[in-house]
């Protein structure tokens, strides 16, 4: 049947999740959607992390046994992507609102007040 | 004499001027007497210097090497900076640190108050490093390079009141002129350069003296190139020394300080251009053709220039034209006696060394009476506070010691026994009416109008009754000069001893120890010398002539016996002529300045500065225009094209890795 | 190399192929509903696929702050922020870039799917440990939750320190960007 699950697998899937957030991130108007594009990435790109702490760290890292906490360097990176995602979107979002009050749009195309 | 204490003497002055300009000047006062008194105290240094070098360089048989210190080195080529030393080296540094040190002690007057006071001794200071450098340098390049220099603090002194619109003309004049000259010496040492491959196989170098005078003598290179070599190479020194047809900058010089002109314009500079032949003698004596053409120059400018003399009111361009005329016939003397000598069958090199003995030898004397001949005019300049002799005379009684020193120079000059002139200019004559009978001519003419033209000055500016003086403000300088007086010691002194050196200077060749010292002839007795000449007809021939100048001065100037002006009105056509210069000026400024190059050549550079340099600047532009316009489209502020655009060049980027990596 | 012994079981196999087709189906449907409010639900659907994906790789501190933080409090704030823009009835248009970028990315997939299997992995993968360095690997795989604190507050604390600033910052950005004037 199915191939065991392996890293490839995890690093495909991470693949197909960022190529479709760069698309909505780079076609879609509505600035909110373009964050949760943003957001897809982010989580594509925790998904390779966590894959790779998982499969690529032990032959790596793991020679002796007193640094093998290190192994988990990759699940510690994905807390501060998320750290860094979470604020993000806070600022991001805000910034939506913002400009949303002043223009009454949230489309990223009419946001272009540095053109004139 | 070590090496090091030959570059000294270069150097002792250039710190003097790096001393004045970079501290006394920015950081003390301006008006400072430590600026003189340090220029003083380096070139004293330089003079005690030249004179170990003179002591050294006497009894040497050929030049005293030092092996040159590599500067640059590109490939094969290698330029080196040394010191050539030989005789000629020694008696040029002598005059050179000798007239200079006089010259700084007469500014030490001369220039109290002055504004420029500082910046004229920084500039004082850097000449005679530039000159003493000229001196010493032992490759093209390097004196080459002390040549500009020179020129440079030339342009800079003429025009130290560059306030006044003439100096500053007259500098921009003197420094064009020269150039053009000095195109011509460049011309000559690229020459020298491309004829490097001719005696590399020798390991010579084209570019050093001594390998120079090597590769001459063995003949490697050819006579065409030698002809070639000389005229270029003379070609600088007829700019450098104002000989005929690039005479016209000197007279117009004197809009500089008097103590200047004494030292440049009298003394050292112009005589750089007698120096430059007789350190190139070699070559010339090695192409007759170039011999001939600086002896005819020489005989030439020394009448033509004497002509003018005689006419001039202004005191300082009489002098100015009597030196133009001098070095005429410096370059007379060099020319004959190098043709002379090589008749007689001599091998180059002695040949080269008698001849230049000859020519030097005037050079010597003529600076010091020529220096004191400046300074006594710029005594009565700083007394009067003009330079007009019309407005001059009967001086003798308030400024005694300046008639008598001034009256001792122009006896010189005139070649009165048993002064100075007359033992250098009685050789000239004696070797050019064996060389060349009209070259002999022209010479005796212009000692005759040497006599005249300098006891004019001295009956018009001395003797009589005074003439009142400046009318308006037309001193130096702008203290008021109710009487005339003497001038300070501090003047007064260094005329003295220059005086002195006018009397004496003439006597080392009396006995032939001067030739022998540059390394020709025999030594004689000295009286035998001194009373013997004597014997011979021509030493009384050329004094009958300039005797009969004197009288003819006297009879004009002196008892008013011949009315100078109705002398002036029968012969109008000619004192006008010598009186405009030959409309020499006029000449040059219509014939080649206005219409050569301002109609000519500047239009023309006009019409490709506005079409080709302008039309290159409008179009870079226009593109560029153009260019943003095109690309100003792409910047959309849309930020998701960017991304897109960020998107496309990592794709490439991985195709690249992917498929050329 | 295999901490668990778990993934060589079809049963893994099975879900993970659904959670993964789950998490793509449901970021397809982020990017082209047309509806934004319901593309925020899928949105979630996709946190908590991801979530799986971390307890399958043996991350499970991970996955519950990726439920507490993404599917909880960020999916919150973005449909906040749908709502309050009140854009949902102009629905989801793409810009006229939309084909290029399309492209982009299906080129951007091939070439990282390329990658990843031209790649081999193996090498890395089939590196012998010792018997006490696998059994260390075990160990740490089977609670990691500890361990990635002790290194949050050791080894990575300045980074740790500098998120906390970071978020500060941000949450006062926000609150200012948004006020009343």
């Amino acid at each position: 049947m199915l191939a065991p699950i392996g890293l490839e697998h995890f690093l495909v899937l991470s693949g197909a999740l960022f190529s479709i957030g760069l698309y909505g991130a780079l076609a879609k108007k509505n600035a909110v959607v373009v964050l949760m594009s943003i957001e897809l990435m982010f989580n594509a790109v925790n998904v390779a992390v966590v894959a790779f702490s998982r499969y690529i760290a032990p032959a790596t890292t793991a020679q002796l046994p007193d640094t093998a906490r290190f192994l988990l360097t990759g699940q510690v990176f994905a807390v501060f992507v998320i750290t860094v995602a979470a604020a993000e979107v806070a600022l991001g979002l805000a910034l939506v609102l913002a400009i949303y009050r002043l223009r009454a749009t949230v489309h990223v195309t009419e946001m272009n007040l540095m053109k004139q | 004499m070590s090496e090091a204490a030959a570059w000294l003497v270069l150097f002792l002055p250039l710190a003097s001027f790096l001393i004045i300009s970079l501290v006394i000047r920015p950081f003390f006062n301006r008006y400072s007497q430590w600026a003189g008194y340090l220029t003083i105290l380096a070139i004293g240094g330089a003079l005690v210097l030249s004179l170990m070098a003179l002591k050294a360089t006497t009894g040497h048989e050929g030049p005293i090497g030092w092996d040159p210190h590599s500067w640059i080195t590109v490939g094969s080529f290698n330029l080196r900076l040394g010191i050539y030393m030989n005789s000629l080296t020694a008696i040029m540094l002598v005059v050179v640190s000798g007239v200079s040190l006089m010259v700084q002690v007469y500014s030490q007057g001369y220039m109290k108050g002055d504004p420029g006071y500082a910046r004229y001794f920084a500039f004082m200071s850097l000449f005679t490093a530039s000159m003493l450098g000229l001196v010493l340098a032992s490759n093209v390049v390097m004196l080459y390079a002390f040549w500009e220099l020179v020129g440079l603090c030339s342009y800079l002194l003429i025009g130290f009141w560059y306030h006044r619109p003439a100096a500053a003309a007259a500098a921009k004049k003197a420094f064009i002129v020269t150039r053009l000259g000095d195109f011509g010496f460049l011309l000559a040492i690229l020459y020298l350069f491309f004829h490097q491959g001719a005696i590399a196989g020798q390991g010579l170098n084209s570019l050093e003296i001594p390998d120079i005078y090597r590769a001459v003598q063995t003949g490697l290179l050819g006579t065409a190139v030698l002809t070639w070599l000389g005229l270029g190479i003379f070609a600088g020194a007829v700019g450098k020394s104002a000989q005929f047809p690039l005479h016209v900058w000197l007279p117009d010089a004197m809009e500089g300080p008097t103590p200047v002109s004494a030292l440049i314009h009298a003394a050292t500079m112009v005589a750089a251009g007698v120096f430059l032949v007789a350190r190139f003698f070699p070559i010339f004596e090695a192409a007759p053709a170039t011999l001939r053409l600086v002896a005819v120059i020489g005989g030439a400018t020394a009448v033509f220039a004497a002509t003018m003399g005689m006419v001039m009111n202004d005191i300082k361009r009489v002098v100015a034209y009597s030196t133009i005329s001098q070095l005429g016939y410096m370059m007379l003397g060099l020319g004959v006696a190098g043709l002379a000598v090589a008749r007689e069958g001599h091998v180059t090199a002695e040949v080269a060394r008698a001849a230049v003995a000859i020519g030097i030898f005037h050079l010597f004397n003529h600076a010091f009476f020529k220096a004191l001949l400046f300074l006594g005019s710029g005594s009565v300049n700083h007394a009067t506070g003009t330079v007009d002799m019309r407005l001059m005379g009967g001086l003798r009684k308030v400024m005694p010691w300046t008639y008598i020193t001034f009256v001792i120079a122009g006896l010189s000059l005139a070649g009165v026994w048993p002064l100075a002139g007359f033992w250098s200019k009685d050789e000239i004559l004696a070797v050019a009416l064996k060389e060349q009978p009209v070259l002999f001519a022209l010479a005796l003419l212009t000692v005759f109008m040497t006599a005249f033209y300098i006891f004019r000055v001295v009956f018009l500016t001395f003797c009589g009754e005074y003439r009142g003086g400046a009318p308006g403000e037309h001193g130096h300088d702008a203290h008021a000069h109710g009487k005339p007086h003497e001038s300070p010691p501090v003047m007064v002194v260094p005329m003295v001893i220059l005086s002195v050196l006018a009397v004496i200077s003439g006597f080392w060749n009396v006995n032939g120890a001067f030739s022998v010292f540059m390394g020709e002839g025999q030594t004689k007795g000295f009286f035998e010398g001194f009373f013997g000449i004597l014997a011979h007809p021509l030493p009384w021939i050329a004094m009958i002539v300039a005797g009969l100048g004197i009288f003819l001065a006297y009879l004009m100037y002196g008892s008013k016996r011949i009315s100078a002006e109705r002398m002036g009105e029968r012969f109008k056509p000619i004192y006008t002529l010598f009186y405009r210069k030959y409309y020499f000026d006029e000449l040059y400024e219509n014939l080649f300045v206005r219409r050569s190059l301002v109609n000519g050549l500047f239009a023309g550079f006009q019409k490709f500065d506005t079409n080709v340099v302008d039309g290159a600047v409008n179009g870079l532009a226009n593109v560029t225009v153009a260019t943003g316009k095109g690309v100003r489209r792409w910047q959309t502020g849309q930020l998701q094209l960017y991304g897109l655009f960020m998107g496309i060049g990592i794709v490439v980027i991985v195709l690249v890795l992917l498929f050329a990596g | 190399m295999t901490p668990t012994g778990l993934e060589v079981s079809p049963f893994f196999t099975l879900v993970w192929w659904v959670t993964a087709i789950g998490i793509v189906v449901a970021a397809w449907s982020v990017v082209f509903l047309r509806d934004v409010l319901k593309a925020a639900l899928a949105l979630i659907g996709s946190f908590l696929g991801v979530a799986g994906m971390f307890v399958m790789l043996n991350a499970e501190f991970l996955a519950a702050i990726q439920v507490l933080l993404y599917a909880g409090a960020i999916s919150i704030l973005i449909i906040f922020a749908v709502l309050l823009t009140r854009d949902v009835f102009r629905g989801n248009p793409s810009n006229r870039f939309e084909r290029l970028a399309f492209f982009l990315a299906g080129a951007l997939m091939f070439f990282l799917t390329f990658v990843i299997i031209a790649t081999p992995w193996g090498q890395l993968k089939d590196a012998q440990l010792s018997p006490e360095a696998q059994a260390g690997v075990a160990q740490v795989f089977s609670n990691t939750t500890p361990i990635i604190g002790q290194l949050l507050v050791q080894e990575y604390v300045l980074p740790f320190e500098v998120a906390s600033v970071l978020l500060l910052a941000a949450i006062l950005g926000a609150i200012v960007l948004v006020r009343e004037e």
